[in-house]
């Protein structure tokens, strides 16, 4: 492999890794927060891949398109938590699997119905359609670069918003004891709806980003769930810092795994996994 | 539903009667056909065009039938292969079905086969491609009116060296019919005198391919054959030309990585090569006439799914045909389905001994948007049905 070529790799790698931070930081955000574990996440991801097709073929238009699917499943979020999630905050985790793994059912159901079970695509629009030459043969797409960029300032962003803000403030202190809060005359309730909707929000976003790159097919969110969970195993699991250094580990190692050591790249990011639990048994930054 | 219903009433009241003359009840019951097809999963929309196919060409030859009604027995495999042991028994066992038509997997296919091999009911295979089901596991009352899936890679190899390529890197995902397609490429190619250079085999269901196109850029090959198909040949079509492959290094295929998946591939897909046994526009009148009324009928257009089916459902109706309604005799009536040759959509096609279509493989190239015929890469193709003792 040459200095070049490993370049392009290690791209692709930090491009894969913030895609996943992306999928994954919903979901550690949730369950560190309310302590729910949702495994219809990764229909969330589905959901926001779907309406983006859906929507750029009704609107014509990536940008509009994108801000209508981020809306819907933020409200979609919030209909969720209102209607199931929040009979479920005293139950175990146990029911939580079970009714979320139902969710999936449902969602499936429903994309089968709405939108049939043909592989589709969205384009990549006009002004992003662009590439830059990296070595005689290979050019990267101004698209992905677009996309890890933007995963990267949504990084920043809710880095800013749980760490500077009275939101964020609220969040970490939901975290750690969430009784107190509410003695302390926070309607928790209403701050459960909030970081459950943006959970939502942020799987689906990262469908409609991905619309372009991707197929959109049938199953796609069970998929992606599973590199989600290993990720915010590896990361501890309700830590946004974690699960970024986490998904960038494992988008870069599962890229070269898949050059360097072909046998094994069905399995290294699960190696990887098991190494880091027997090392830190709660993951790399759990609280 | 209430046909059903109907049928069942009749044929038990029928029952002390058919003890002492079968042969007029046996006019008078309905021939069974069991579908295995999944109907919901990644494959559901692959199962609902077999069985429309099915369907739509024994409605159009009930009068051929001489009288025989079709009872039509349903069930979801789900596309899940440790359930197809326990369908197969429960339709060749409980409902007596005199067919059975399926399935789309090849997973399941093996099932199926374990099952029903050599047993009471025909059994045709509508699409599932893997190489022994007319292979070692070939069997008497076994039928293939699809592929194997040697048939559309190997003439591909010989394709390839036509154009001068000499240094190939082969492509799929790491199960059955992906192994099998690069074997039968690799078969032609390298005894034609070219070089597979490297065999990228990708762990199934993953998606990821930007590493492993960046590592074919590194080799620089003359060409690049893959297997993908659905949502995986859409992914991967769409990466190699985000990468800046397409138009410098050239991409060939089995055929299913350009078919139903042309419109989510858009303009990354223009300029593939790929072989099959069909394509939407092969212009004869039974293709011609079998997509008009396929979708006056269902309202959408006719994909190669539906003429697997709709070529199955012409066997069925010739064999019984043949032996103007009595398919009691399996022997004659496996004799009349060995020797019959089906008018399909995809053009005139008979069955090799091990029961598996002989047909031409066409070589099509994406043009603006369409899988367009541009040579026969192979007519008459004949599975070479290693390790069929038929």
């Amino acid at each position: 492999m040459d200095f070049a070529i490993f370049l392009v790799q290690l791209l692709n790698g930090l491009q894969y890794g913030l895609l996943l931070f992306l999928i994954a930081s919903g979901l550690t955000l949730v369950f560190g927060v309310m302590g729910i574990l949702n495994l219809a996440h990764g229909s969330m991801y589905m959901i926001g891949a779907y309406l983006m097709w859906y929507f750029v073929q009704l609107t014509d238009s990536f940008v509009l398109a994108a801000l209508l699917s981020a809306v819907i499943a933020l409200l979609l979020g919030v209909v969720i938590e209102k209607t199931l999630i929040n009979r479920l905050y005293r139950r175990n985790h146990l029911d939580q699997v079970l009714l979320t793994i139902g969710m999936i059912f449902v969602f499936n159901a429903m994309q089968s119905l709405l939108w049939g079970d043909d592989p589709l695509g969205v384009a990549v629009p006009g002004w992003l359609s662009g590439s830059i030459s990296l070595t005689e043969l290979v050019e990267y797409p101004v698209y992905r670069i677009f996309v890890a960029l933007l995963c990267l300032l949504l990084a920043a962003g809710l880095y800013l918003v749980i760490n500077r803000t009275r939101l964020g403030m609220l969040v970490r202190a939901g975290e750690s004891n969430r009784e107190m809060v509410e003695c302390l005359g926070i309607d928790i309730n209403r701050l459960y709806t909030i970081v459950f909707g943006a959970g939502v929000m942020l799987a689906a976003l990262a469908g409609v980003v991905s619309a372009p790159m991707a197929s959109i097919v049938p199953g796609m969110g069970e998929h992606v769930l599973i590199s989600c969970f290993v990720v915010v195993v590896i990361g501890g699991m309700g830590s946004i810092k974690g699960a970024f250094v986490a998904a960038l580990m494992v988008g870069i190692v599962d890229t070269f795994a898949a050059v360097l050591l072909p046998q094994l790249s069905s399995m290294i990011v699960y190696i990887l996994m098991a190494v880091i639990l027997i090392i830190k048994p709660q993951g790399l930054f759990s609280s | 539903m209430k046909t059903r219903t109907l049928y069942r009433g009749l044929s038990s009241a029928l029952l002390g009667l058919s003890l002492s003359c079968s042969a007029i009840s046996q006019a008078e019951e309905p021939i069974k056909v069991g579908i295995m097809l999944p109907f919901s999963g990644v494959y559901a929309a692959l199962g609902d065009a077999g069985r429309n196919g099915l369907k739509m060409a024994l409605a159009e030859h009930a009068s051929d039938l001489h009288g025989r009604e079709i009872e039509y027995i349903e069930v979801d495999t789900e596309a899940r292969p440790e359930r197809a042991p326990e369908i197969a028994t429960s339709l060749m066992s409980q409902q007596q079905a005199d067919f059975i038509v399926g399935p789309v997997h090849s997973g399941v296919a093996m099932g199926m086969l374990k099952v029903l091999r050599n047993k009471k009911p025909i059994v045709i295979i509508p699409n599932a491609g893997a190489n022994a089901a007319t292979g070692p596991w070939c069997a008497g009352n076994v039928f293939r009116t699809s592929f194997s899936a040697w048939q559309p890679s190997y003439p591909m190899g010989q394709v390839a060296l036509d154009r001068g390529y000499k240094r190939v890197v082969t492509m799929s995902w790491n199960y059955g019919f992906g192994k099998e397609s690069l074997e039968a490429f690799e078969e032609s190619f390298t005894a034609g005198g070219g070089e597979v250079v490297k065999q990228i085999m990708v762990p199934f269901p993953k998606t990821e391919f930007q590493s492993y196109i960046t590592d074919i850029a590194s080799m620089k090959p003359d060409a690049v054959f893959v297997f993908f198909a659905g949502g995986g040949a859409v992914k991967f079509v769409k990466d190699y030309d985000a990468l800046g492959l397409r138009g410098k290094i050239p991409l060939l295929g089995s055929g299913f990585l350009t078919e139903g998946t042309l419109a989510a591939q858009g303009e990354a897909a223009e300029g593939i090569l790929t072989g099959l046994h069909y394509a939407d526009e092969i212009s004869n009148d039974a293709n011609r006439n079998f997509r008009t009324a396929y979708e006056t009928r269902f309202g959408k257009p006719a994909d190669l799914y539906a003429v697997q089916g709709y070529d199955t459902g012409l066997l069925i109706a010739q064999a019984v045909q043949q032996l103007k309604g009595d398919i009691s005799d399996r022997d004659a009536l496996i004799k009349v389905m060995e020797q019959s040759t089906i008018k399909s959509p995809r053009g005139d096609f008979h069955f090799s001994k091990a029961h598996n279509p002989v047909q031409n493989i066409y070589l099509r190239e994406v043009q603006d948007g369409e899988n367009r015929v541009i040579d026969i890469a192979a007519a008459g193709l004949e599975d070479p049905a290693r390790g069929c003792k038929l």
